[in-house]
């Protein structure tokens, strides 16, 4: 009865030709077969979705490489900000960060970092005001989300790039039952009938494993548990087979046992469908288990962006080390944990500077004057924003 | 083994049913939520003692009910010699003074119109001989230096201090009776990785500085694992397995403390290959209407008919010298 996860075949690709460091071919198992999600192989006439995905599986998620420059979904240099009574609240400072098909970027940080205003942003849900967007693009497929047409927004919104909440009993409307939920966009959308979308319902629960679809059909949320609560939500974001699937916190609320099934769904159906997954999130331990690349925020900067093998054995930036210096491990009791000095900035008065130079441990008077860019290290795809080369804070800290 | 010194706590057969009614006029009691059914533990002197499981486990209402905030169904629950559970009003408001609490959320357990200094301050009130009341103020600047922080805060208000601030503040709140047992329930829980090794650490001082033992609550594995002393496991009202924090995390013989360890996920993108999760399947039974026999049984992988007819008792097993509430215990390690 052991399990193990699916496999991230689709992490292949970093560092390939780079002849420096280690493979990131390794850690990542190939099963030669995909997992079978269920439901899958069943005959799917009448299942007259515009993509054929649905109906001819996919033998195993491919990254598709997209030509030079342009990715699925490409956010660059992102400024939001909030108007507070105490002031400008600079949220999201220049953010950019891009997905490609069947890829998983994990978007790092803790409260306040800036990590789930740029998700709504990106789908089109922040309240505009209190928040307004500086500057910064959102390309999906090469079109901006943040200047299209609000009848575009709306196609593209659900259709295309789809969300899933943390808090699952929040974001279900209370009133309606599961099914109806989850197939309402098809029914508004693609003019599905009753009967149809009824039938549609059932096979997006099962999809994401719902025990006796067809009789909780009609429940409502308060009847399910958490877990379950949480693949309802699921069924419903992925109802329009959309190719980006933003996911926000979407285990905090759950315990370790439900969030472990959870997360391997996500990560199951990412592989099958060929999404593109953004995993948004502080916990270290979900990151590691199932991004390929990760990006890391501080007081709305993009602080460090790597894929997950090296974020993890060589983090760069002083934060990101930090970070995983203070989680307890389950291994090893120890004496007294690292822990990174005082609290992340007010982002009404974020420090001058390197945001965060207050709390660093390696911070020089350059620090506080210049707001270090964020620079690519060595091989393609990682970079940190830090003065210091990762080499010289390992020379200072010996 | 070094002779252990006297349980400070020592609860037995702990019970707290909340009764389920039906009938607005006459109501009538037609079952009950069997939140803690029949919880029995010691903690000694200076040690912490780490409370894990799922939400609805009952970890919380056995806070409360040690706390005396809920009153217990049945059971006994002994501090410094002295049933807590069968206490009077008067007495049991002295005793408090030994066992303090500091609440999960920092941000509604801090009343929002009182200063830093009343909060804190405020145990003196109820307890006018802990310090008189000419030196109140003192007494507040060092237990806020205590905690980390600055005594010139204390004129502030909750409102203007972050989550982990606040928290110190709820442990200065409950160091002010200088009590020899803290219950911590979920104290970390609501806090960010890095401010919470802050306070993880603070608690860690404040054992080593003040002899106190904790009952540390918190469904985190990791941060458990890391403060704990001994930990008991606990499902559906009943704790499946008891040890020192090595023999529960690296020889568990529990098949339900074998799933939740190997659920917890590990901050090392390399173990991703050799990590094996047990998957459970399925939700935690109602505690309204726990399984017969073993609770656990509906979601095991193991289970036997035996496990639904007769229910494995806490017990020492033969495969490791600890406790465990499992007919068909054995060894097996899922932390790589």
């Amino acid at each position: 009865m052991t399990y193990q996860y699916p496999s991230h075949g689709q992490g292949q690709g970093y560092g390939q030709g780079s002849g420096q460091g280690q493979s990131y071919g390794h850690g990542y198992p190939d099963s030669p077969t995909a997992p079978v999600v269920a439901g899958w192989n069943d005959d799917r006439t009448g299942w007259d979705t515009p993509t054929a995905a649905w109906s001819t599986p996919p033998t195993r998620a491919r990254v598709e490489r997209p030509r030079s420059g342009e990715h699925l979904l490409d956010v660059r240099d992102l400024w939001i900000e909030f108007a507070t009574r105490d002031g400008v609240a600079r949220v999201v400072n220049g953010v950019s960060f891009h997905v490609d098909p069947g890829e998983t970027l994990a978007i790092l940080g803790e409260s306040g970092s800036g990590k789930s205003v740029t998700a709504q942003a990106v789908l089109g849900i922040l309240d505009t005001p209190p928040a307004v967007v500086r500057s910064g693009q959102a390309l999906f497929s090469g079109e901006d989300l943040l200047t299209m047409t609000p009848e575009r927004r709306r196609q593209v919104r659900g259709q295309e790039i789809a969300m899933v909440f943390q808090d699952a009993l929040s974001a279900l409307n209370p009133v309606y039952p599961v099914g109806w939920q989850i197939t309402e966009a098809l029914r508004s959308r693609r003019g599905v009938s009753k009967a149809e979308a009824r039938r549609r319902a059932v096979e997006m629960m099962d999809l994401v494993q719902i025990p006796a679809a067809a009789q909780r059909i009609d429940d409502y949320p308060h009847q399910f548990s958490g877990g379950m609560r949480q693949r309802v939500m699921i069924a419903m974001a992925l109802a329009m087979r959309p190719k980006v699937l933003i996911a926000d916190e979407p285990t905090t609320a759950l315990d370790v046992t439900v969030q472990a099934q959870i997360m391997d769904l996500l990560a199951t159906l990412r592989a099958e469908l060929e999404m593109a997954l953004i995993l948004i999130t502080h916990d270290l331990g979900v990151v590691a288990d199932v991004a390929d690349r990760i990006t890391v925020m501080y007081a709305g900067r993009v602080v460090e962006h790597a894929d997950v093998h090296t974020l993890y054995g060589a983090p760069a930036h002083p934060y990101t080390r930090g970070l995983l210096a203070s989680v307890p491990r389950l291994e090893r009791r120890g004496q007294g944990l690292h822990s990174i000095s005082g609290t992340p900035p007010n982002p009404v008065a974020i420090p001058a500077g390197c945001a965060f130079h207050p709390r660093c441990p390696y911070a020089q008077q350059m620090c506080r004057m210049t707001e270090p860019t964020l620079l690519r290290i060595g091989r393609l795809d990682r970079a940190s924003a830090c003065h210091f080369p990762p080499e010289a804070l390992d020379a200072r800290h010996a | 083994m070094p002779v252990m010194p006297e349980p400070i706590l020592r609860v037995e057969n702990a019970v707290k049913h909340f009764p389920i009614t039906r009938g607005v006029v006459v109501p009538r009691k037609i079952g009950a939520v069997k939140a803690v059914d029949g919880v029995s533990f010691d903690l000694r002197p200076g040690e912490t003692l780490g409370l894990v499981g799922e939400s609805g486990c009952g970890k919380s209402t056995l806070a409360k009910l040690l706390m005396r905030l809920e009153s217990p169904t049945a059971g006994r629950a002994f501090l410094k010699g002295h049933d807590l559970f069968r206490m009077r009003a008067g007495d049991l408001r002295r005793l408090r003074r030994s066992m303090q609490m500091v609440m999960q959320d920092p941000y509604t357990s801090l009343n929002p119109r009182m200063t830093v200094a009343d909060i804190v301050g405020e145990p003196f009130e109820i307890h006018p001989d802990a310090a008189p009341p000419g030196n109140r103020d003192r007494a507040v600047r060092e237990l806020l230096e205590q905690v980390g922080l600055s005594p010139e805060h204390a004129n502030r208000y909750p409102h203007q201090f972050s989550g982990g601030q606040r928290q110190r503040i709820g442990i200065a709140r409950a160091l002010a009776l200088r009590p020899e047992v803290i219950i911590c329930d979920e104290p970390v829980s609501a806090l960010d990785v890095s401010v919470q090794a802050q306070v993880v650490n603070l608690l860690e001082r404040l054992q080593d500085e003040l002899g106190l033992a904790y009952i540390f609550i918190a469904h985190d594995l990791s941060v458990v694992r890391h403060i704990s002393d001994r930990i008991a496991v606990m499902y559906l009202g009943r704790i499946v397995e008891t040890g020192t924090a090595d023999q529960v995390y690296l020889r568990p013989t529990h098949p339900y403390t074998q799933a939740l360890l190997s659920a917890v996920p590990v901050p090392d993108p390399t173990a991703r290959a050799r990590r094996q999760i047990i998957r459970l399947s399925g939700d935690v039974p109602s505690p309204a209407d726990p399984p017969s026999g073993c609770r656990f049984r509906t979601r095991c992988w193991k289970a036997q008919p035996r496990c639904a007819s007769e229910e494995p008792p806490l017990s020492q097993r033969a495969v490791d010298p600890h406790p465990s509430a499992c007919h068909y215990a054995e060894l097996h390690q899922v932390i790589a």
